[in-house]
């Protein structure tokens, strides 16, 4: 039995490509006319991918085709950069795709889900038998092993995350927290939304403009806060995010250290967003008060994405180390099994659900 | 075992407390309860006759301290920096040689060894504070510095570190205080220069502690604090044991 990957992704096609294939796919027809005997498809924004089993070798033109068999023309399939992995290369690609070490950001873990959910989708379909069932079971637990192993999954790498990562690494659980954001623009809506989906429960908004500061409030059920009062709101707020398109710095330290001696043993994490900035980069001299602007935001995701980088390293050899022992696993007797595909009727798996 | 596997995850950027440090620090506190039980009826009263048991006294209570802490607070990486504390504790006991005999044979007085014994597992709360302050500097130095390394992301938040510092101070103390004033109840004199030295230890700690409360020092300064008065303490607590020694011959 011949275990194989043909796909395109982010490395090799443009959005647009991937779109169109992605978009199009069926297990049945793979399963129908390409001779497959078994198929999983695994179709994401940056990847559209074929597992397939078949006793004889299927052509990745064959495999193209049925991708792009809804496409006006089907003179894609021809021209579209497919790459093609056999056997062990085939079963390395999988648990490096599993792992996050194929993506366009390296670690990311929603590639797991996306690969269990084409798993169960082709499982319920008939597309994943005996061969496809461990090699792809076996691809969950190298992410799961790399993931534990190494710090590959560790650190925000975007933006909006690092400043909630960050904050949770002063305050802990952001349930009791405070915050106030300053500014009501697209910016602050959004952090704003992003603050009360990680559980801060009290976020007041303060804008030149009370209207919009009202609008922004109601619509996360926060508190509006006027203008002219924001800054006594610095005595009580744990996060303070500023957006506003003001020139000058609407904070500065000798505004603030007053305030800071009756608060002495409450950090105050301040996200300055705002291009100018809006708050003077001397508050971080400040005992207890942590200021980051969209610069330390950006170097800090790129602190870590470096820090993923280093471990790619570490999970290869992970990886490198379950190919072996499922190649082994292949060699041993999986070839010896019956080649009609028993396919467990769902429902009647063997696997947990967690497992899925 | 644990600063060995702490060495290596560190070397291959890999660090991650996980449960490997409280088993090594476990296995550690079995074997030192072993040697204080075995001391314990070899010189026929509590192990802190010397220098040598005094310290391995306070290796055990750190890692007592660190037993009962470590899982509470979720402060799992405490054991990467409770070990090494641990480890020089007892290198320091092993090879100075300070193992010697008590000069002259003591009897038994429970009331003494009460206050010694207690103000010693004070000590121990006094350096899991230590360790938790070095924790909580090494936090906010990076996010002071915007300069997250690997290890950031395995510390727990510097309110709950906090929190543990606070708690530890509160334990420390309240045991040292115990143990103080049990001294008053020895019914032996007891040199000057040791009951400066004790009471020093406690005012110490009580000015922290106070600080903390009427807002005289941001929690990094009571972090920092902690390790400079947990040092402190153990110079004290060398000039306490050499006078006792001195004291008795």
């Amino acid at each position: 039995m011949n275990l194989f990957c043909v796909g395109l992704s982010h490395h090799t096609a443009d959005v647009e490509t991937l779109e169109r294939f992605g978009g199009n796919a069926e297990v049945s027809c793979l399963l129908r006319d390409s001779g497959c005997v078994e198929a999983v498809l695994l179709a994401t924004c940056n990847r559209v991918e074929v597992y397939g089993a078949s006793e004889s070798r299927v052509s990745t033109l064959d495999v193209a085709r049925c991708l792009d068999r809804k496409i006006a023309g089907g003179v894609l399939a021809e021209a579209a950069p497919f790459y093609r992995y056999e056997d062990t290369q085939c079963v390395r690609h999988l648990f490096r795709v599993a792992c996050g070490v194929d993506s366009m950001v390296i670690g990311e873990t929603e590639i797991l889900g996306q690969a269990k959910r084409a798993y169960e989708a082709a499982r319920a379909n008939g597309g994943a038998g005996r061969y496809l069932h461990r090699l792809f079971q076996r691809a969950f637990r190298v992410a799961k092993h790399v993931r534990t192993h190494t710090d590959i999954t560790r650190g925000a790498v975007s933006v909006g995350s690092v400043a909630i990562d960050l904050a949770q690494k002063i305050f802990g659980n952001l349930g009791a927290c405070k915050a106030l954001v300053l500014g009501a623009g697209e910016t602050s809506e959004k952090t704003a939304r992003a603050l009360v989906s990680r559980g801060v429960t009290d976020v007041r908004i303060s804008n030149r403009s009370a209207e919009r500061a009202d609008n922004l409030a109601q619509s996360i059920t926060g508190q509006a806060i006027r203008f002219e009062n924001w800054l006594d709101q610095c005595r009580e707020i744990d996060i303070l995010v500023t957006s506003t398109s003001s020139e000058v710095p609407l904070l500065s330290r000798s505004q603030l250290e007053p305030m800071l001696r009756e608060r002495i043993d409450r950090p105050l994490f301040i996200i300055d967003i705002a291009v100018p900035r809006n708050v003077d980069a001397n508050v971080n001299a400040l005992d207890g008060v942590y200021l980051y602007d969209i610069d330390s935001l950006q170097s800090i995701a790129e602190q870590a994405l470096a820090m993923r980088r280093e471990q790619v390293a570490v999970a290869e050899q992970i990886i490198a180390e379950h190919v072996a022992e499922f190649d082994e696993l292949i060699a041993r007797g999986i070839n010896r099994v019956p080649v009609t595909p028993e396919h467990p009727p769902v429902g009647e798996s063997s696997l947990r659900p967690s497992e899925l | 075992m644990a600063i060995g596997h702490t060495v290596l995850e560190l070397r291959g950027k890999v660090f991650r407390p996980m449960r490997f440090n409280f088993a090594a620090v476990g296995l550690g506190f079995i074997f030192q309860t072993a040697f204080l039980y075995v001391r314990g009826h070899a010189v026929g009263r509590c192990p802190i006759t010397n220098l040598f048991e005094v310290i391995i006294f306070v290796a055990w209570s750190v890692a007592l301290f660190y037993m009962v802490v470590g899982p509470t607070y979720r402060l799992s990486l405490m054991g990467a920096f409770t070990a090494p504390l641990v480890v020089v504790l007892q290198l320091v006991a092993l090879l100075a040689p300070i193992d010697h005999p008590h000069p002259v044979k003591v009897h038994a007085n429970s009331w003494l060894e009460f206050h010694a014994s207690i103000s010693l597992v004070a000590y121990g709360a006094f350096a899991l504070a230590c360790i938790a302050g070095v924790m909580y500097l090494v936090q906010e130095r990076q996010l002071k510095t915007h300069q997250i390394h690997s290890i950031f992301y395995h510390l727990p938040p510097l309110t709950v570190l906090f929190a543990a510092i606070t708690r530890l101070l509160w334990w420390g103390f309240a045991l040292y205080t115990v143990g103080l004033f049990s001294g008053f109840f020895v019914g032996e004199p007891l040199p000057w220069i040791q009951i400066i030295c004790a009471v020093a230890v406690w005012v110490l700690y009580g000015l922290i502690l106070q600080g903390r409360y009427l807002h005289w020092f941001a929690p990094k300064r009571v972090a920092a604090l902690c390790v400079v008065g947990f040092s402190a303490a153990l110079t004290l607590l060398w000039g306490i044991t050499f006078t006792v020694q001195t004291h008795t011959r």
